[in-house]
Order: structure tokens, then sequence, then C-alpha cells
């Protein structure tokens, strides 16, 4: 087949309805370019949300559960090895929250190549003194060089500095924590331990996740600080957190580390699972509604493609009295559908991201998102790729039907009616 | 079997179905040697029409059989039904049924460009050469709406030849002409016999046009009479 040839009548068949192709390619170009603007926005909010509470996670923690002993003594006694042993009531048994030997398991993962760094962290609840009331909240011990490099802390910190928190006895407090209280940055603060330890410790910061339920409880505080504030020594952490630089395999190395070290383990995914889902439905939701843009667009291209096979019976008629067969008048149709839709898509591609662009500089400011400026667009190339594999399918789908009925039509009737 | 038959058919019948079942061709016996100049008359509705369209290849609905030079082509595919059109037979109709959207040299040259035999430049130089032999060639580059309805006939005749076909078919290629224009059409198709051999069969129902051409078959009522 003479794809040249026949590529070349298809072009000159659209010149002389310029008109009515323009309005086709255009409504390919506006469906693709919503299509890319939306994605590109329910991508870039989503990856908002997930930053959100996925960057306040580590890809891995280590920690000690409070669960039931997993080797029951009887599981042990030589005489039932073989029986199946039913034990009822069961406590669970609280082998305190320290991670033993915690300094050599942090010194073996920060030599594991897969790991980027590894943030040892104290968690403890503790009661913050406001002359005769007590408010319960959290501590976190961290350190602080290690957590802003993992978390970048300092993206929440609103009020002071993150690096403060390297003084003695300094703690920074959530917004929430901080207001429930009337206490400013330079305040100090009364902190009474769950062992009964009592503490001053001086505001440095002030912090704001954006996720009130956090802000109102938080606070943190050096790893020093707080295990001075605990009356721990200073080998005391409650949790190994690990970024890695593949998040993918978090799962894999949490079950890993949990038999190497004989902790619990416990990956992000695991952690945040209810905000996969979330993602994951608005994600349906966007394609959903490219792919309804995508397929009234097309209805425009068959349409508008029907009405040019009853105007062009005649030359039909003679192409195929002059030899052309009925495949070559097919692929005249279709090519011709092709070309609307392939100019409509890379149109409509590059008014997507204009679109997107656009939205990426207006304004959006919010008081629990302190670091978000503007709304959130992700620009990703797949985006691109699927619109214009879209507009190309959809345009051929709305081009085959004409164009089969084009190489259908019987030269003889066309000729003999006139 | 050397001979020199361009077109043969042998008991070719015809139904029509709409609204009844009709019998338009009663077993037609057919052939027609290379550089007959023949003319098909026959009153409306005598069938002569349908014959052509059988023997055009584009209606595939009958009995019987056809032979384009000796080589049966009932039976065969559309692809290569449209490939033996495009090669071996040339076109006339009543309306000239130039595309519209591309000048009177493209249209020339459409059906060449299709066969793919030649190179676009020199299928440029032939339709040339053919339009010249017509008189057409200040018009070669004028779109098909800017000229007259007997120029446009002679534009089509021209795409007619360009694949130096076996033989041209016309339906009343004369229908829509003045006196003069037909006889200007009658006169190029004359010297075509002539001096190209070339083998024309045309049905019309113009006797004076009829009646100067080499062979004259009449029909009636889906018969050959004479």
């Amino acid at each position: 087949m003479n794809f040249k040839l026949i590529l070349n009548i298809a072009l000159h068949l659209l010149q002389a309805r310029l008109k009515q192709t323009i309005v086709a390619a255009i409504g390919v170009t506006f469906s693709i370019a919503m299509f890319i603007a939306l994605v590109s926005f329910m991508n870039g909010l989503n990856k908002l949300l997930d930053g959100l509470m996925l960057n306040r996670t580590p890809h891995v923690r280590l920690y000690n559960d409070i669960k039931p002993s997993e080797h029951q003594p009887i599981t042990l006694a030589e005489a039932y090895k073989k029986s199946t042993n039913f034990i009822r009531s069961i406590k669970p048994k609280d082998i305190g929250k320290s991670i033993y030997n915690s300094k050599s398991i942090i010194a073996n993962l920060k030599n594991d190549p897969r790991i980027i760094d590894v943030a040892p962290k104290i968690t403890s609840p503790v009661f913050f003194n406001s002359g005769t009331i007590e408010i319960s909240g959290v501590i976190n011990g961290i350190d602080v060089l290690s957590e802003e490099k993992i978390f970048k802390i300092s993206e929440y910190i609103i009020e002071g500095k993150v690096t403060s928190l390297l003084q003695n006895n300094s703690i920074i407090l959530g917004k929430g924590l901080a207001n429930k209280m009337l206490l400013v940055v330079g305040d100090i603060i009364k902190v009474t331990s769950p062992n009964g330890h009592l503490a001053s410790l001086k505001i440095v910061g002030i912090s704001q996740m954006g996720i009130s339920d956090v802000d109102d409880v938080m606070s943190y505080t050096s790893l020093g600080t707080a295990q001075k504030i605990l009356g721990e020594p200073t080998n005391y952490i409650t949790d190994i957190q690990i970024q890695l630089y593949d998040k993918t395999i978090a799962l894999e190395l949490a079950n890993e580390f949990r038999h190497k070290f004989n902790l619990d383990a416990i990956d992000y995914k695991t952690v945040n699972a209810q905000f996969e889902t979330g993602s994951k439905i608005r994600n349906i939701i966007s394609y959903a509604v490219g792919i309804v843009l995508l397929i009234v667009a097309g209805f425009g291209i068959y349409n508008i493609l029907n009405m040019m096979i009853y105007e062009k019976m005649d030359s039909i008629a003679i192409l195929k009295a002059t030899g052309f067969s009925g495949n070559d008048v097919k692929w005249i149709f279709i090519s011709l559908s092709l070309v609307i839709g392939l100019v409509g898509g890379i149109f409509g591609l590059l008014f997507g991201f204009v679109f997107s662009s656009i939205i990426d500089v207006i304004p959006f400011r919010t008081t629990s998102l302190p670091t978000i400026t503007t709304y959130p667009i992700y620009y990703d190339s797949i985006f691109y790729v699927i619109g214009i594999v879209f507009a190309l399918f959809t345009t051929t789908i709305a081009g085959y039907f004409p164009a089969s009925k084009a190489s259908k039509v019987d030269p003889v009737e066309i000729i003999r009616g006139k | 079997m050397e001979n020199n038959k361009v077109l043969e058919t042998i008991g070719l019948t015809k139904y029509f179905y709409d609204p009844v079942k009709f019998k338009v061709l009663t077993s037609i016996d057919l052939s027609i040697d290379h550089g007959e100049f023949v003319s098909i008359v026959g009153k409306s509705g005598c069938g002569k029409s349908t014959l052509l369209y059988l023997l055009s290849t584009m209606d595939t609905d009958y009995e019987g059989e056809i032979l384009i030079h000796n080589e049966l082509v009932t039976g065969k595919s559309d692809k290569v039904l449209a490939q033996i059109r495009n090669e071996n037979i040339g076109f006339v109709f009543q309306f000239h049924y130039l595309l519209i959207e591309y000048n009177v040299l493209k249209n020339v040259m459409l059906p060449g460009m299709k066969l793919a035999k030649f190179t676009e430049q020199e299928l440029e130089y032939r339709a040339l050469e053919h339009l010249k032999v017509l008189g057409m060639e200040d018009h070669a580059l004028k779109m098909p709406n800017q000229l007259s309805g007997g120029e446009k006939q002679r534009v089509a005749i021209a795409r007619a030849l360009i694949n130096d076909p076996l033989i041209i078919m016309g339906d009343e290629p004369t229908g829509n002409l003045d006196k003069r224009n037909s006889d200007m059409v009658f006169d190029i198709f004359r010297e075509l016999t002539i001096e190209k051999k070339q083998t024309l069969l045309i049905v019309t129902h113009d006797n004076d046009f009829a009646n100067k051409t080499n062979r004259i078959i009449t029909m009636e009522d889906g018969r050959i009479i004479s």
C-alpha cells in the first residue's frame, strides 16, 4: 500500500474542510490539555498530602512493641513439642522500650549500602506543667542533625531554629501546645516524665506540621536532654528510624531487620495504608475524567468524518473506479482521523503543560501548611505519554467506523445515480 | 490461445433484486478485440449501462464469466480487482468526477501515483503530454472548478489515459455536453483509436455518435440483438 499517496489524499481532504478539521482538533486539544492539567494537579495534591505523613514516617522503624512472648514455656518443653497446645489468658509482656545494644545496631546499619541514614530517637509521654494544671504530651528526643537530614524537620519549625536544640535543656513545642499554655519562644516550661522526674526546659522554637492532633501534643528536644529528663543512661533509645535509597524494598528490609536484630520493625506503607488508598482513588478519578473528555472529543471526530464521507461520496467513487481498493479508502479516512488526533494531541500536551504551569504559580496559602505557597503540581513525562496515546487511540477508534463505511461505498451506485 | 481479445464475456447474466427479482441481462456473450472502437446503444433500461459496470469489474454480483486480456476476473478479491482497474481500464463517465481538492495535473496523475509504475517526475511529464494532446496543457495548474464542462471532460479523458489502459470505458461521456463539445470528445476518441490503437467501449444513446464508431452493439431487454 502506498502510504505516502494515501496520506497525501487525506491531507487534501482535510484542507478542503479546514474549519471543521480545526474544530475537531480543538476538541482533542481541549480534552488532552484538561487531562494533563487535571492529572498533574491531582498528583501534586497526592504528593502533598502523602508528604505530610510519609515525609514524617521513616521508611523502616525499629522498636520494641508490647506483645505476648512468642515462645511460651510449653512450646519449649520437649514432652509437648509435637502437640497442639492451647493457652488461655496470655498477657502481653513489656520488655522495656529501650532498644538493647542500640549503639552497635546503629553502627551496623550505618554501614549498610542500602541505607541513606539512621536516626535514633526517644519517644516518651510527658506532662507539661502550666501553673496548677498538667497537660499531657509527647516528647521526642532526636539526633538533631540526622533528623534534619532525613525529615527536613526545619521545614516545620515556624519560629526559632532546629539547631538551637543542640544547646542543653532546650525544647521546641508544637504550635497547639504552645498556644494552649500561652507560651512563646524564650519562656521556660516544666516537664514531668512518667517516672516522676521534673525538668525545666527553655523553649527555643515552635513547630507546626499542619495536623492539629500532632501539633497539640508534640515537642522536640535533643537525645541527651530526653535521656536526662527520663533519668536514663546515654545508650537509652526507643526507636531507630531508617531512611532507604529505594523505598520500595522497605517491607523486605523490615522483615530482614526484624530477624537480624530481634526487634519489631514496621515499614512506612503498613503505617500509612489509608493514605495509599486515598491516592489511588484520586488517581482513578482524574483518569476517569480524562477518558470521558476524550470520548466526547471522539464523538466529535466521528460526526465530522461521517459528514465528510457523505460530502465526498463522489471522490470515494472515482478513487475506487480508478483503482483504489476498499482498504485504501479505509486507510485514507483513518489517517485523516489520526492526523486530527496527532495535531490536536500535540497541542493538547502543550496547553496541558501551560495550564499546569499557570496552576503552579497561583498562590495557595493555608496556615496549616506553612511550606506551601502555591497550588501543588507534579510534572511527570509519563502523563504526557499517556495523553498522546489516549488521543491517538480514541481518534483511531472514532475514525475507524466512518472509514469502514467509506470502504464499503459502492461506486456503481454513486456513478449510476448521476 | 494467442488471440487479440481484450475483453470477453461468457454467458453473462445479471439480476436485480429490488423490489422484485428481475433479469436485467440474459446470457451475454461478447468479445472485443484490440484496437476496436465499440459503442453500445439501446433504449433506456435495456441494460447497457449495467453491462458496462459488470465489464468494469466494479459490479461483481453476476453469473457467467468475464475475461480481461484472456484472464478470468470473475471471483477475484476486491483488492485484485482494484489493481486490475488501475492498470487496465480507464473510465470516462457522464459526470467528470474530478477531485476538487487537487489541480488538473494532480487529478490526471492520481491513478498513476496509485499504480506507482513511474516516478513522480515521469508521471508529471506523461500527464502533461496527455493534456497537450487534448489541448489542455495551459490549464494544468488550474483547479477543476475553474474549467468549463467540456474542459473537465477532457481532463477526465487524460486521467483515463495515464496508465496506458488496455481499454477505455465510457458511460455516456458526451451526455452532459453540447454538440460542439460532443464532437470534440468524439474526435479525441477517434484519434486515440487511429494513432494509438486504443480500444474503446462507449455506452451512449446518441445515435450520431454511435454511427461514427467502428462497431455498434445494439441491446434490447437484456440481450444483444446486433
